[in-house]
């Protein structure tokens, strides 16, 4: 039995909060780099342009490369063997927060569903545990902003539907989108499990890296046509129209009820945060 | 590389209305931040026949809730948030002389007829360029609703704050017609 106690948790959890607002990940940078190769829209190229010295700016600057700094979403992989002592483990990624938001300058964006009225430490955060063998503990950190969130959906398709049904809603939503989600994005597709299982299965696929081929080769495959529709839309860097509307599509898929055919679709802006912690 | 129209606040309608969606603008001068929070307030009071905090007519209104000033800083990062949400109350905004809304993403119809009706535009500036817009923001000052923390009501001075129009006075639209440019027919 390994021994974790939430101090050694509080202290990482503070600094990757707030590195993941200044410093966007390699990944994302490359792609922007990429897609400046494919873009043909004059405008869509100086935005790729803009974004990249954004990402500079902010990396020097120690200032957030984006106002929207999030809700904090956090993925745990937590060894069985390992015992978590101090406080519950929540209210130590929460006090990382609590601590992180503050001393980062991080914008406070957590509130009342209808008074709105600011919580004023950006929590509560959103985790999702997972148990898993041996004596580990993972946890992903993934500032989540309002403006991607919003443009999410979700569809209980009929089985029927299949894979060409699935194609249809996934462009049609980044299409609807438009600009609204801070394109180029890049697009989380979970399919299969059941309602709820969807929507984590589509944020959890956000958190491999960017560029990284799926995999599972008939995930990747329809990776890869997806985002060929997708950058078909014309929608374009910021939806002033381009080729580079997506960055990627990444899917996670498992099975699911014989009646249903469960797909959530959670769009990410060009702003990715991921850092990912060993404990 | 296309013209860059310089615009420097307060608005006139002739400083605005030869304007056509898709020309680069730079905004100088004084703008104020504004989101929905803030939007249902002023509505408030208008609709009480309150006076308002701050001027309307001939002003601009940044779409922006930007994270805090570090210290040595006027402002954190900040840019543009999702204009949508701002639908419900641009209208009336517009009747009362504003002439200018900087954000990003699509405008509902109501608004953009507002926009060839009042003569006002509204300008996208690039979302999830923060630390980048931040650049242009020389001064800010909190002049109403500092309880709603990120969302009160700033006064910024803001020295070349670069943007694209979408919405003109004659009801363009750089985004439908932008995306159309680029569409694949199969699509």
């Amino acid at each position: 039995m390994r021994v974790i106690s939430t101090d050694d948790i509080i202290a990482p959890i503070r600094e990757a909060v707030i590195q993941a607002n200044y410093d966007l990940g390699e990944d994302v940078i490359q792609a922007f780099q990429s897609g400046l190769e494919h873009e043909e829209s004059p405008v869509g190229k100086e935005i790729l342009i803009r974004l990249i010295e954004n990402a500079r700016v902010a990396a020097e600057e120690r200032i957030p490369m984006c106002q929207d700094t999030g809700i904090a979403v956090f993925f745990v992989e937590l060894g069985q063997g390992v015992s978590i002592v101090g406080r519950d483990l929540n209210s130590a990624l929460e006090e990382g927060v609590r601590q992180g938001y503050e001393e980062g300058f991080l914008r406070k964006s957590v509130c009342h569903p209808f008074t709105r009225k600011n919580t004023g430490d950006n929590t509560p955060v959103i985790t999702h545990l997972d148990m898993v063998p041996g004596e580990g503990l993972k946890i992903w950190v993934v500032p989540k902003g309002g403006g991607s969130e919003n443009m999410s959906r979700l569809f209980m398709l009929p089985p029927s539907a299949g894979w060409a049904g699935i194609k249809e809603r996934v462009v049609q939503t980044v299409q609807e989108a438009g600009p609204n989600p801070c394109p180029p994005t890049i697009v989380g597709v979970g399919i299969g499990g059941n309602f709820e299982r969807s929507a984590i299965l589509a944020k959890k696929s956000l958190l491999r890296p960017l560029g990284s081929p799926n995999p599972d080769p008939e995930l990747a495959q329809m990776e890869q046509e997806l985002l060929g529709e997708i950058n078909k839309t014309g929608v374009g860097p910021q939806g002033l129209g381009g080729r580079v509307t997506s960055l990627g599509v990444h899917i996670l898929m498992m099975p699911c009820h014989i009646a249903s055919l469960p797909l959530a679709i959670n769009i990410q802006c060009h702003a990715s945060r991921h850092v990912k912690l060993e404990i | 590389m296309k013209t860059t129209y310089h615009l420097e606040t307060p608005l006139e309608t002739n400083d605005i209305e030869t304007l056509r969606a898709g020309d680069q603008v730079t905004v100088s001068g004084t703008v104020y931040t504004a989101r929905d929070a803030a939007h249902r307030r002023l509505l408030e009071l208008m609709d009480q026949g309150e006076e308002l905090p701050i001027p309307i007519a001939g002003q601009v209104i940044y779409y922006v809730g930007p994270s805090p000033a570090p210290p040595g800083r006027v402002i954190g990062a900040a840019g543009p948030t999702t204009s949508y949400r701002m639908d419900p109350f641009a209208p009336r905004l517009l009747e009362m002389g504003l002439k200018g809304m900087i954000g990003k993403g699509k405008r509902a119809p109501e608004v953009v007829e507002a926009m060839v009706k009042y003569k006002g535009i509204y300008m996208a500036a690039i979302g999830g360029a923060g630390a980048l817009m931040a650049r242009s923001i020389k001064a800010a000052r909190v002049v109403a609703y500092e309880d709603l923390g990120p969302e009160a009501i700033r006064e910024l001075k803001v020295e070349k704050l670069p943007a694209v129009v979408v919405n003109d006075t004659l009801g363009n639209d750089l985004y439908v017609e932008g995306q159309k440019a680029y569409r694949v027919a199969s699509v």
